[in-house]
């Protein structure tokens, strides 16, 4: 290794031979000077400052010569004949598909009411019907003092709201409404959106965004699904109603995510399942959101106003304290027969919400009558502590008559109102979809000819992420009398014998 | 109780509708000095904003928890994305959400209230504050709590209730909804027509039932949220053209056919564009003469969203078709919202039947939303029949002069008295810019305590240069009133100095106040 020494000595002096004739033809350039100075001085003898200075250097000409960044940099070139030709060729196809057969009777079937909403109903051909289909679970449709309240308000604020509630639209009642919901529900606070389906995915996007993870039940509503999809969140769901396959998915994504960011998570589900008619076992939720630190979103649309001794909802049936779930959101379209959602929470989540909800701050808020309507709905449903009692005992007499009922089953919780009857493939040979759903339309056909207005469950089937079975969906409401219903669940036992019986294996 | 709604007597009127010696809509940019002092405002609210984050997050940590994680979960807002609204928004906070009570018509009653935290809570004093409404889209003057509209809304109510209590597709339809249906139809001029219970949800959940994979939406920069949400739901390629600007439309639509799908190359199945009719924030007028050329040329499928121009423009109050003197069958979708010009809620489609049949099977709204209430849609019916002259008399027609020349003159003189104003001269829909940040505030407390309630917009709503102040006309508004508005904005704008279009001829307000009505 020695002999190395006097070779790396030439090679030092032939270096610094250089250094100094490069330096001396660098003095010659104008401007060299200042360059210079500038060098020395960034340099303070300090090689990590230079070392920055030539990577900043570096990366300010790199990023000079590299391409503009465009999502498209796959463009074909094309000449301008090129272009216009294919112009010239391009077909679209036809804005919306041929109406098909099926299509054209659906419809057809969808009944059109001649006046008034109600547990009696008129149809526009003059048929007068048992109504068991509406939401109206309270019977208040038809309430003379709602009325009254509604023409009140009426003459004092119009009918439209005329902005959204950022400029000029947050009226009196509004705020009233809020303030009478969130003492109902014993929250916090209350946020009033002006249509029930665009509440909760409304709601769902401004928290979730991209990188949270979601947890959702695969029966969640249709609204509940877009909400998730617009979030871009990523989103795991578990099987309906299954709080063990819950469990397990929340304990594989706690297993995965070691070391990662701590990000938002949420658990969604409905209360009351409107595809179901079911009640998720909401203690159970509460427990396995508190122990993976998940906040629950819970969808009440359904069962605000039905569910529970007051009608408070699941909190209320399974006495849970209300501020253990992070966001109730409701509907005021069903039992409090109004229109608008609303979501109820603590402040910091309506708060949010009021500067990020994007169906709350672009669009009108809600006419001030439909709000006195609902406020007025959970009055009347404050002083008449009985009427959901009275849900539930003419549920279980429904249920009970219709208990034995052949070819079709019951999809229900014991204390739900909503019922879904669908067909019993182990009793009945029915194909596809299409044909249960064909079959089902039979037996509303029938129901409605001896006096009984029931429907189908509706879906935009090819958007929906998970298959349904078709169902008809019936509502109880506390209106009904015991005749009636006894009548009803009689009309439904024969209609179902008649349309199904020669199918029946 | 006396309600306010006084309903004008006025000469005044003008005819809504496009013509050729009109300068059409123009971004006029302000002074040099002015663009640097937005900017620099802009800088250091943000500077100030990081230093007062920097020691409260050390000195005073307890109001910064929510931004922290707590307890193994994830903040619910994050820090950055919050930044905005606390420390700019916050300051202003008292110029949004202002409460009201009353009918929104022609004088809005404001509670007032105080702040005793900067802006953070509101308390309400209890006494209320009568302006003029400057803010509401009450474009026709239909906000009113007498009158035909609200006599049979009142019997309405007596006669159906409140609620429907399903949707349209299960038990929802009753035929109120068929007859405004077909009303809808016949104002529009289209073969038909279905109505949706909130404006947003119309194009949030009639996009995606018309467009998707594989298809492309080709989209204006300013489109409103809902357009935007429901083409983000649709699963189609999304891309946006520059407001208004035809040039780069049809650059965009040359080479979107011309390449076809990204990475496949696959020609689109279909290209939708989607265009408002009347800009909300902008007050421009959609160039729908030059679209309706290129959509001939291009084979898109055109979707107007008429939720501001319906009932606004046009000799007939029929849009921005009637406005320009188009066919309506030239475009396929028609949207509209009800809010507006006619004082109720919700939106309608109008398209030919094929088109309505399809959306009334897979519009999300049909199927799974609560159906319109009767009272909306009585409101609906009748305000449109007096539009459309159905109830013998002559005041649909007033109503729609009226509201053109509050807009034409408003717009005009505005311009006149040395603002700088967006938009064309016939939108109800006036901008008038301010620029520096401290004015937007400024602007709308000073015609507050001019008894004037408006609107001011700011970024992220516009772009972060140009902060706005937005009015909207009415047609219950008088001349007088307008006159009002001109004497209050002058003041005002010789208050923060807001005069600063380089046009060189300036009236001052007596020459407007004199001579306003001259060449409009």
């Amino acid at each position: 290794m020695e002999s190395a020494y006097p070779s790396l000595n030439e090679l030092f002096v032939y270096l610094n031979t250089t250094i100094t004739q490069v330096s001396i033809y660098y003095s010659h350039i104008p401007g060299s000077g200042i360059l210079l100075k500038y060098i020395k001085n960034s340099h303070q003898n300090d090689p990590f400052r230079t070392a920055l200075e030539l990577l900043l250097v570096f990366f300010a000409i790199i990023y000079l010569f590299t391409n503009k960044y465009r999502t498209d940099n796959k463009l074909i070139e094309l000449t301008p004949r090129e272009v216009e030709e294919l112009v010239e060729e391009w077909q679209p196809e036809p804005l919306v598909p041929q109406i098909t057969d099926d299509d054209e009777r659906e419809l057809e079937t969808i009944p059109v009411i001649n006046g008034p909403q109600g547990p009696k109903v008129k149809l526009i051909n003059g048929k007068s019907l048992l109504n068991l289909s509406s939401f109206d679970f309270l019977g208040l449709v038809s309430n003379e003092a709602i009325k009254e309240k509604a023409i009140e308000t009426l003459r004092k604020y119009g009918v439209g709201s005329c902005g959204p509630p950022g400029f000029y639209g947050t009226f009196d009642v509004h705020a009233e409404f809020e303030r009478k919901v969130s003492e109902f529900l014993g929250t916090e606070d209350t946020i009033l959106y002006s249509q029930g389906f665009s509440t909760i995915n409304s709601a769902i996007p401004s928290f979730c965004k991209r990188g949270d993870i979601i947890v959702a039940d695969n029966g969640c509503n249709f609204s509940i699904q877009k909400g998730l999809q617009i979030s871009r969140s990523i989103i795991k769901w578990y099987n309906h109603n299954d709080m063990e396959d819950l469990e397990r998915v929340l304990r594989k994504i706690k297993d995965e995510d070691t070391g990662r960011r701590l990000t938002r998570r949420f658990i969604v589900s409905e209360g009351l399942f409107e595809n179901f008619g079911d009640i998720t076992p909401l203690p159970k939720l509460i427990e396995l959101k508190k122990k993976f630190k998940y906040r629950l979103i819970l969808d009440e649309s359904l069962s605000f106003g039905i569910i529970g001794n007051r009608g408070a909802g699941l909190t209320d049936y399974f006495n849970v304290n209300p501020k253990d779930v992070d966001m109730i959101v409701g509907s005021m379209c069903h039992a409090l027969c109004s229109s608008g959602g609303f979501c109820s929470g603590s402040f910091e989540i309506t708060e949010h919400q009021r500067i990020s909800g994007p169906a709350y701050c672009y669009s009108a808020s809600l006419p001030a009558m439909l709000t006195v309507s609902a406020t007025e709905s959970i009055n009347i449903l404050k002083q008449n502590p009985g009427l959901p009692s009275l849900i539930k005992f003419n549920t279980s007499l429904f249920k009970q008559l219709l208990a034995n009922v052949k070819y079709l089953t019951l999809n229900s919780s014991k204390d739900s109102p909503v019922i879904h009857l669908r067909i019993d493939n182990e009793v009945v040979r029915v194909g596809d979809i299409q044909d249960k759903e064909r079959c089902l339309q039979d037996i509303v056909d029938e129901v409605m000819n001896n006096g009984i207005l029931l429907t189908r469950a509706k879906y935009v089937r090819f958007q929906e992420l998970f298959d349904i079975e078709p169902s008809i969906r019936i509502c109880i409401s506390a209106s009904f009398t015991k005749k009636e219903i006894e009548k009803a669940a009689s009309i439904i036992k024969n209609a179902a014998t008649k349309v199904l019986k020669n199918r029946a294996y | 109780m006396i309600v306010k709604q006084e309903g004008p007597v006025i000469k005044q009127r003008y005819v809504s509708k496009q013509r050729e010696d009109d300068p059409g809509w123009k971004e006029e940019e302000p002074p040099y000095y002015f663009l640097f002092t937005t900017y620099l405002s802009y800088l250091i609210l943000i500077c100030f904003g990081h230093l007062r984050d920097f020691f409260g997050k050390r000195f005073l940590s307890k109001n910064y928890k929510h931004l922290k994680e707590q307890n193994g979960y994830a903040p619910l807002n994050s820090d950055f994305d919050n930044f905005y609204v606390r420390r700019l928004k916050l300051r202003i906070n008292d110029c949004f959400n202002r409460p009201v009570t009353g009918v929104p018509g022609r004088k809005i009653t404001l509670l007032e209230r105080e702040t005793k935290d900067y802006c953070k809570t509101f308390q309400l004093t209890g006494t209320t504050r009568d302006c003029l409404n400057l803010s509401s889209y009450n474009y026709l003057g239909f906000a009113q709590s007498q009158g035909p509209c609200a006599d049979a809304v009142e019997q309405t109510i007596r006669k159906y209730g409140i609620s429907t209590c399903s949707p349209r597709a299960e038990i929802g339809t009753s035929n109120l909804h068929l007859q405004v249906e077909s009303l809808v139809a016949k104002f529009v001029g289209k073969p038909a027509a279905m109505v949706i219970s909130m404006g947003y949800a119309t194009n949030s959940t009639t996009i995606p039932a018309l467009v998707s994979k594989g298809c492309l939406i080709i989209s204006d920069e300013f489109n409103h949220s809902s357009i935007v949400f429901g083409s983000r739901l649709s699963g189609a390629f999304i891309r946006v053209f520059k407001h208004n600007n035809m040039t780069d439309l049809e650059a965009l639509l040359k080479e979107c056919i011309s390449q076809g799908q990204p990475r496949t190359h696959r020609p689109w199945k279909k290209i939708l564009l989607v265009v408002e009719g009347l800009y909300s924030m902008e007050g421009s007028i959609c160039n729908l003469p030059k679209i309706i050329e290129l959509k001939r040329k291009y084979k898109f499928y055109l979707y107007v969203d008429e939720a501001h121009s319906i009932g606004a423009l046009g000799p007939r109050g029929r849009g921005v078709c009637d406005y320009y003197d188009i066919d309506p069958n030239e475009v396929d979708i028609m949207m509209g919202t009800l809010t507006k010009s006619f004082g109720a809620a919700g939106g309608y489609i109008a398209a030919s039947k094929d088109i309505i049949d399809h959306l009334r099977l897979t519009n999300h709204a049909t199927i799974y939303a609560e159906s319109m209430t009767p009272i909306v849609i009585q409101q609906i019916y009748t305000s449109m029949s007096i539009i459309m002259g159905e109830d013998g008399t002559n005041e649909g027609q007033e109503r729609l002069e009226r509201l053109a020349f509050n807009a034409r003159y408003l717009s005009t003189n505005l311009r006149r008295l040395g603002f700088i104003v967006y938009g064309d001269r016939d939108s109800p829909i006036i901008p008038l810019l301010l620029f520096n940040p401290a004015k937007i505030p400024a602007f709308s407390r000073e015609c507050l305590k001019r008894n004037l309630a408006v609107v001011v917009v700011a970024y992220p709503a516009t772009p972060m240069i140009s902060s706005r102040a937005r009015f909207c006309i009415s047609a219950a508004h008088t001349k007088e009133d307008i006159d009002e508005i001109l004497k209050i904005c002058n003041e005002i704008g010789e208050i923060l100095q807001l005069k600063l279009s380089s046009n060189k001829i300036r009236y001052t307000i007596e020459e407007v106040l004199r001579d306003g009505e001259r060449n409009l």
